[in-house]
């Protein structure tokens, strides 16, 4: 008997679950119409005594935000549903919503009603056209069926759900920036104070949520606040989806209680690549200090994922092997930052223009020892220096790859260039190997 | 009254200090005298914190954030102790390390930089940054600079994107033409490539731009700021009244700045005060006395020239016609020559359109009123009627728009064509038929918080400014008189009018004259209330004035100007350059320009805008002193021959306590059933202050003809079309722009070089005129 | 400001309005607005940016702003099929580098270059939120998983064939740029019951759950 609950990804295995019919096959949207039956106020209680933490990343508790939007202010409240997921490793939200958007949908009609919100919108990232058109599909098939627009279900509330595409921008996962990327802006962060709740979309109250945070409200309604933090850790309550990708056997979607440690889900993986074995890996995704096999048995909860240095973030356990150099990993995740700076603050900005070409000349086995302590140096310069936590995300790499491996960052000085070969790691060459 | 403001205690580097709530910990540390290094931050521009210079160590009630903030995008707090560089360690490897940064993309140029010398990136990288830069990499190169409008260049390589210029465009200005565009270290200050940064503010960007990225074109390579003589003044090209930075070299004007007066012009000014000064260079300067001799003129030497210009005006009957450009010193040299040398009233500053219903108004309503720029601060309704702000008086446009972006300040605007900048402060536009403003202005409904602007145009529309008096009188709302030109108030607080005497005093009140003439310590003066510019004209024509003393009128300026009486009578010019008048003047005499005397300036609020002599080595004279002299050679010596001495004397009879002048309500006449003209002038246009300046020129707006898609479809023209507008007296052929024009109405810019409406078409706003299509 | 575009026909005139009509504040509609006029020009044209700015009161200014953003929205037309090499680390590593170099060297251009038939443009892209199925390719930004060089050559190939391949998971066949543009500017194409409901990575925990799987 495995760990695995599957709860969001229950029936995804049948061809129509993405229909407004396979949802509703198996109860779909019953949460909706008990919700809306409730008081919002104790939607809301529900949600913070679930204990459900946001699945995006910073696992904040959802109930908790929705807390903080003043009632009885006569002003139009938002909910956003970020589903701008960009951050490299994480593959969790999309599937879902290939396989499922009517979850969303009905979570986002939940949500709307507790926080009194009568627009409510998603935003999805612009790179993936067929997901585009589910959700399109989905909220057109469920206005069609009176879950969305004026006076739902004759109860008297009204929603209208937009979904809004973006056009490729990873800073747009940040709350603030998605806000004025949805504005109509550059979407580049905004300054904290006023946080969203108080003034957000078009300077409103206003939630963003992670699209698996809002995923979860329905079972939650379902099934009960109990039954949900009954799953999971004391602070770490309930399931979640764990994304494995990379050098293991078998990689895809495992949802399962927070808690679970690599180990268990690398084994439910079919284990690390055949005739390989584990060298590095993300706990949630590249922004997050990456791991070693050390931390097989850290538990993937917010606590113990933080108590051992890094963050559970996005839960994208990207798994790398020993054909992989750690110092190419880095490079190219920095490159990634590089690419999606947006360019307002000078640390980020600049810090990883100058990142990269000291990390390119390393690769290529120029430098100087002396450059590690700089790269250092120039880490601890961005990190917390710069206005979001993209900069943040750009320097865990580097300072986490140099505390695990710096004999390896030496040892392309010494080589004089890269000492891997880069057809080893790929999948071509396991399935090669496995032939 | 002043609301009451919560006080705030903390601590900043062990110095405890108390600052409003609100205050920002950066410019709490300003008052301690703590510099903390910025780039991004201005005082009048929204936080941003953007550059992240200014991060500091902050704890609050025992609580420490756990990183360095930026302290100018937090307010401080009771019980908040901060610690600058010049404590925390943390904070200053954190501004080093930001600085470091900065660096990595930043060109080694000072050496060629305009920036160099006066530069925020260069003096705060010596004073807060690390002796040596490590980096080693290779720096993001563009394309040096760009013309993002004739008048203003981009170098992106220098640019380290704190976005004030671009935050000063939109937030400001409301002029978003330049924007972020790209992203990350790619990320460049950006126009549209077709549409220039044809802003009137642009040039605040330059000024703002803490490093070399923006420079204007006029004086790109020209100096170093450490070459340069600096001088307080004051601007000449409107009523606004901005405080500026005169930067000379060498005894010639190089550039000028916005100065920083927070009552007026906060620290901005329009491109034109910024870059219109070459007039005061141009080549053909008057630079000796000339006197017409055999019909011609002839260099003179001043004696000769005074005594010719003595004999022409000894024992006649004389006018003075004074140009809106005066100082009040000059002015007021020229309101007592008129009473004291010409023994007449028959002195007018008013060489544009006019009327006497406006001379009455003036003479009730403005003279020795005090409202003022904070007026608007506190206004619940501004209403603005024959007035463009942002093309006859950009500060006064700023001030309004500040306060429709901080509290929603509500605007009204009478006119005929809902223009952009109408549009930018929100205004709820009342369009009218020229002529017949009036009747929308007794609409209103006023508070004794309203402020009505009304510009010196309002005079063409009969009865409207009768109007104005009379919704003021009922409500108690401010009336804001704005000139265009920087002389007007002051000439009308000096009495360079015939209604007036010095002070607001009528001339019609004989104790009025009393007081005067004993200041004056003269007899008696003239009690029949003057002519007014025109009629001078008009008298001189017919013989009854002999003698004309005219300063700086350009008569293209005067609606239908009688050449005549300037042809006929004997003709006294003090005068900058050649103008229409020099042509027929019998003694022209040189004087100064702004930057070559000393005076002052009254803005539209009656504010005294003293400013110093910018050029020390100057051989030109003030008109006040070229005056002196004339009148002692007359017998009828002024008092004075310095600037101070006619501010001093002016100073004692600034304050008339006296009873104004009473005014008569004119009715209006409007009855516009065919079409009829709307025109003014735009702020950059063919004026004479303006010549020589190409860069600037090129960011006027397109001279158009404006009528709406109605009237454009019935004479079956489509934008960019040509139209032909004319009268009896002329014609002028423009394109079509549609706009939002009321009916029957046809726009033309007063003073383009393709539209001057006044001298080609001799038409006043309201006028008939005829449009056709195309020639 | 820069004219009115006249270029414009009524039916896509009307579409940015139907954009603008979804929103509260009309200038959210920015970016679909720039999906949509890449529907119809393959790119973001300067005419298009116009017509935007003319429609929401912005400058010109202001919409660049936005359009240099984002790194969909492009400055060269597109091939009629886009196609995107995951090169972000895991996917880069697990063979993304050697796609996208073999992808060069068939179509001999480089990145962000189109074929001289204007089938095919090439584009290196970050991660692509499908690092289960790596290394990935993207066509038009649909899913072409677990791509070798041989099997990413070959796709190309039918591409400029004019054959319409299915993505492993999207519609049954793979859409135009300009088709799938028009399904980013928010306009349901009617195809989001075609293809699977998901791959098997994705599947592969409730299988193991459900013990079809070990």
């Amino acid at each position: 008997m495995s760990k695995l609950t599957p709860v969001l990804s229950a029936h995804w295995d049948e061809r129509d679950s993405h229909t407004l019919a396979g949802y509703q096959r198996h109860g779909g949207y019953n949460a909706m119409k008990k919700a809306l039956a409730m008081d919002p106020d104790a939607v809301i209680q529900m949600v913070k005594d679930s204990g459900l933490r946001g699945r995006g990343g910073a696992g904040f508790p959802t109930g908790n935000k929705w807390g903080f939007i003043p009632q009885g202010d006569n002003k139009d409240h938002y909910l956003v549903v970020n589903a701008d997921e960009s951050e490299p490793g994480t593959c969790k939200d999309t599937p879902l919503l290939m396989a499922n958007p009517h979850v969303l949908v009905e979570g986002v009609i939940i949500s709307s009603y507790a926080i009194r919100a009568k627009h409510a919108f998603i935003y999805i990232r612009g790179e993936v056209t067929h997901v585009t058109r589910r959700m399109l599909q989905a909220i057109e098939d469920a206005y069609k069926a009176g879950f969305l627009g004026k006076n739902i279900l004759g109860k008297g509330f009204d929603l209208e759900l937009t979904l809004h595409i973006g056009a490729g921008a990873y800073i747009c996962g940040e709350e603030t920036a998605l806000l004025d990327s949805l504005e109509g802006f550059r979407g580049q962060p905004r300054l904290r104070p006023p946080f969203p709740a108080i003034a957000g979309l078009y300077a409103r109250p206003t939630v963003v949520n992670n699209v698996e945070s809002i995923a979860s409200v329905p079972a939650i309604i379902d099934k009960g606040a109990e039954w949900f933090a009954s799953l999971g850790t004391e602070k770490s309550k309930g399931f979640t989806l764990f994304s494995l990708s990379g050098h293991v056997n078998n990689p895809g979607q495992f949802e399962a209680p927070l808690g679970i440690t690599l180990r268990e889900l690398l084994e439910l993986a079919g284990g690390v690549r055949t005739g390989h074995r584990l060298k590095f890996w993300t706990p949630g995704g590249s922004s997050t200090p990456i791991f070693t096999d050390a931390h097989l048995d850290t538990p993937l909860d917010y606590e113990s994922v933080s108590a051992a240095g890094s963050m559970l973030g996005t839960k994208a356990l990207q798994i790398f092997d020993e054909t992989t150099c750690v110092l190419r990993a880095v490079l190219r995740w920095t490159e990634f930052y590089k690419h999606e700076s947006c360019g307002k603050c000078t640390p980020c900005r600049e810090g990883t223009w100058w990142l990269v070409q000291i990390l390119r000349d390393l690769e290529n086995g120029k430098g100087s020892e002396a450059d590690l302590a700089k790269l250092l140096d120039i880490c601890d310069n961005l990190l917390g220096r710069s206005f979001c936590a993209l900069g943040d995300g750009a320097a865990s790499p580097i300072m986490s790859s140099i505390m695990y491996f710096r004999d390896e960052y030496i040892a392309h000085l010494t080589n004089g260039g890269c000492p891997f070969d880069p057809v080893a790691s790929t999948l071509f060459a396991s399935s090669k190997a496995g032939a | 009254m002043q609301p009451q403001t919560d006080l705030i205690t903390l601590i900043i580097d062990g110095f405890e200090i108390t600052v409003p709530k609100g205050t920002l910990v950066i410019r709490a540390a300003e008052q301690l005298g703590i510099q903390i290094p910025r780039f991004c931050d201005h005082p009048l521009l929204s936080p941003v914190g953007a550059c992240r210079q200014c991060l500091v160590d902050i704890e609050i009630n025992g609580r420490a954030f756990p990183k360095p903030q930026a302290s100018c995008t937090i307010p401080v707090e009771n019980g908040m102790v901060v610690k600058t560089q010049l404590t925390s360690e943390v904070a200053h490897k954190a501004q080093e390390g930001v600085m470091e940064f900065l660096l990595v993309n930043h060109p080694l140029d000072c050496p060629v930089c305009d920036k160099g010398g006066e530069c925020p990136l260069q003096n705060q990288a010596m004073t807060n940054g690390r002796g040596e830069s490590r980096f080693e990499g290779k720096k993001r190169t563009f394309e040096k600079p760009l013309h993002i409008s004739s008048q203003v260049l981009l170098d992106r390589e220098r640019c380290i994107l704190c976005a004030r210029c671009t935050r000063f465009s939109k937030e400001i200005a409301g002029d978003p033409f330049i924007d972020m565009g790209e992203r990350g270290a790619l990320q460049q200050v950006a126009i549209y490539e077709k549409d220039p940064f044809d802003s009137y503010f642009s040039g605040n960007t330059v000024q703002i731009c803490p490093v070399g990225a923006l420079t204007g074109a006029a004086y790109r390579f020209r100096s170093r700021p450490f070459d340069l003589v600096s001088t307080p003044s004051v601007c000449e090209h409107c009523a606004s009244g901005c405080s500026l930075r005169t930067d000379v070299r060498r005894n010639k004007t190089l550039r000028r700045l916005a100065g920083n007066d927070p009552e007026v012009n906060e620290e901005w000014n329009c491109d034109k005060g910024r870059w219109a000064f070459q007039y005061t260079m141009a080549k053909d300067r008057i630079t000796t006395p000339l006197i017409r001799e055999n019909g011609v003129l002839r260099e003179a030497s001043w004696p000769e020239a005074i005594a010719a210009a003595t004999k022409g005006l000894q024992g006649k009957k004389a006018g003075v016609l004074v140009g809106g450009r005066t100082t009040v010193e000059d002015a007021y040299a020229y309101a007592k020559f008129a009473r004291v040398a010409l023994g007449t009233n028959d002195v007018d500053f008013r060489s544009r359109p006019h009327s006497d219903e406006e001379r009455e108004f003036l003479a009730a309503f403005v003279a020795g009123s005090k409202v003022r720029y904070s007026d608007i601060d506190v206004a619940d309704h501004v209403v603005l009627v024959g007035f463009e702000p942002e093309e006859e008086s950009p500060i006064v446009f700023l001030r309004i728009r500040k306060q429709v972006s901080k509290r929603g300040l509500a605007v009204t605007a009478i006119s005929s064509w809902n223009t952009r900048g109408f549009k930018k402060l929100g205004a709820k536009y009342v369009g009218v038929v020229p002529g017949s403003e009036a009747n929308a202005i007794s609409a209103l409904t006023l508070t004794n918080q309203s402020v009505i602007v009304v510009g010196e145009r309002l005079s063409e529309s009969t009865g409207a400014l009768s109007a104005v008096a009379e919704i003021a009188s009922k409500s108690g709302a401010k009336i804001a008189w704005v000139p265009r030109r920087a002389g007007e108030r002051g000439a009308l607080e000096a009495g360079a009018i015939g209604n007036l005497l010095p002070g607001a005093r009528p001339v019609a009140d004989a104790a009025a004259r009393v007081d005067v003439a004993a200041a004056w310590s003269v007899d008696s003066l003239p009690a029949t209330i003057g002519l007014d510019s025109k009629a001078i004209l008009a008298a001189a024509a017919k013989g009854e004035i002999q003698a004309l003393v005219v300063g700086g009128v350009d008569p293209f300026d005067m609606h239908d100007p009688d050449f005549a009486g300037l042809d006929s009578a004997f003709l006294l010019s003090l005068e900058m350059r050649p103008s229409a008048i020099t042509e027929r003047a019998d003694v022209v005499l040189p004087v100064a320009s702004v930057v070559e005397k000393s005076g002052s300036f009254m803005s539209w609020e009656g504010r005294t805008r003293t400013f110093e002599q910018a050029l020390p080595e100057s051989v030109y004279q003030s008109d006040l002193y070229l005056l002196s002299l004339i009148a002692d050679s007359l017998g009828a010596p002024l008092g004075f021959n310095t600037v101070r001495g006619a501010a001093r004397e002016f100073g004692t009879l600034a304050n008339w306590d006296g009873a104004r002048t009473t005014f008569s309500r004119k009715s209006t006449s409007a009855s516009a059933t065919t079409t009829v003209l709307a025109s003014w002038r735009q702020l950059l246009d063919n004026g004479s202050l303006q010549i020589n300046e190409p860069n600037l020129s090129g960011t006027a707006r397109k001279a158009v003809a404006r009528i709406n898609a109605k009237f454009a479809q019935s004479l079956g023209v489509a934008d960019g079309d040509l139209v032909t507008v004319s009268t009896d007296h002329g014609a002028l052929s423009l394109n079509v722009e549609i706009s939002d024009v009321v009916d029957n109405v046809v726009w033309l810019p007063r003073n383009a070089v393709a539209s001057q409406s006044l001298r080609m078409l001799g038409a006043l706003n309201g006028a008939e005129v005829k449009v056709r299509k195309g020639l | 400001m820069a004219n009115t575009p006249q270029t414009f026909d009524a039916n896509f005139l009307s579409r940015l309005d139907a954009i603008i009509a979804r929103y509260p504040r009309s200038r959210s509609a920015i970016m679909p607005m720039l999906h949509l006029v890449q529907a119809r020009e393959g790119y973001v044209t300067a005419e298009g940016i116009e017509v935007i700015a003319e429609k929401l009161d912005l400058t010109t200014a202001e919409v660049h702003a936005v359009a240099s953003f984002y790194t969909q929205y492009r400055r060269t037309p597109a091939g009629e099929y886009h196609v995107g090499v995951c090169t972000n680390t895991l996917c880069a590593i697990m063979g993304g580098d050697e796609i996208f170099a073999g992808l060069k060297d068939h179509l001999g251009i480089e990145n962000n270059e189109r074929t001289a038939d204007g089938k095919v443009s090439l584009e290196h892209i970050e991660c692509n939120a499908a690092c289960d199925y790596a290394p990935v390719v993207m066509v038009n930004w649909e899913f072409f998983d677990n791509q070798t060089v041989e099997s990413a050559k070959t796709l190309v190939d039918d591409l400029r064939a004019g054959k319409k391949p299915a993505p492993t998971r999207g519609p049954d066949s793979v859409p135009t740029f300009k088709e799938a543009s028009e399904v980013l500017a928010g306009f349901n194409d009617g195809r989001a019951n075609e293809g699977v409901q998901a791959g098997e990575p994705t599947l592969l925990g409730l299988k193991i759950a459900k013990g079809e799987r070990k």
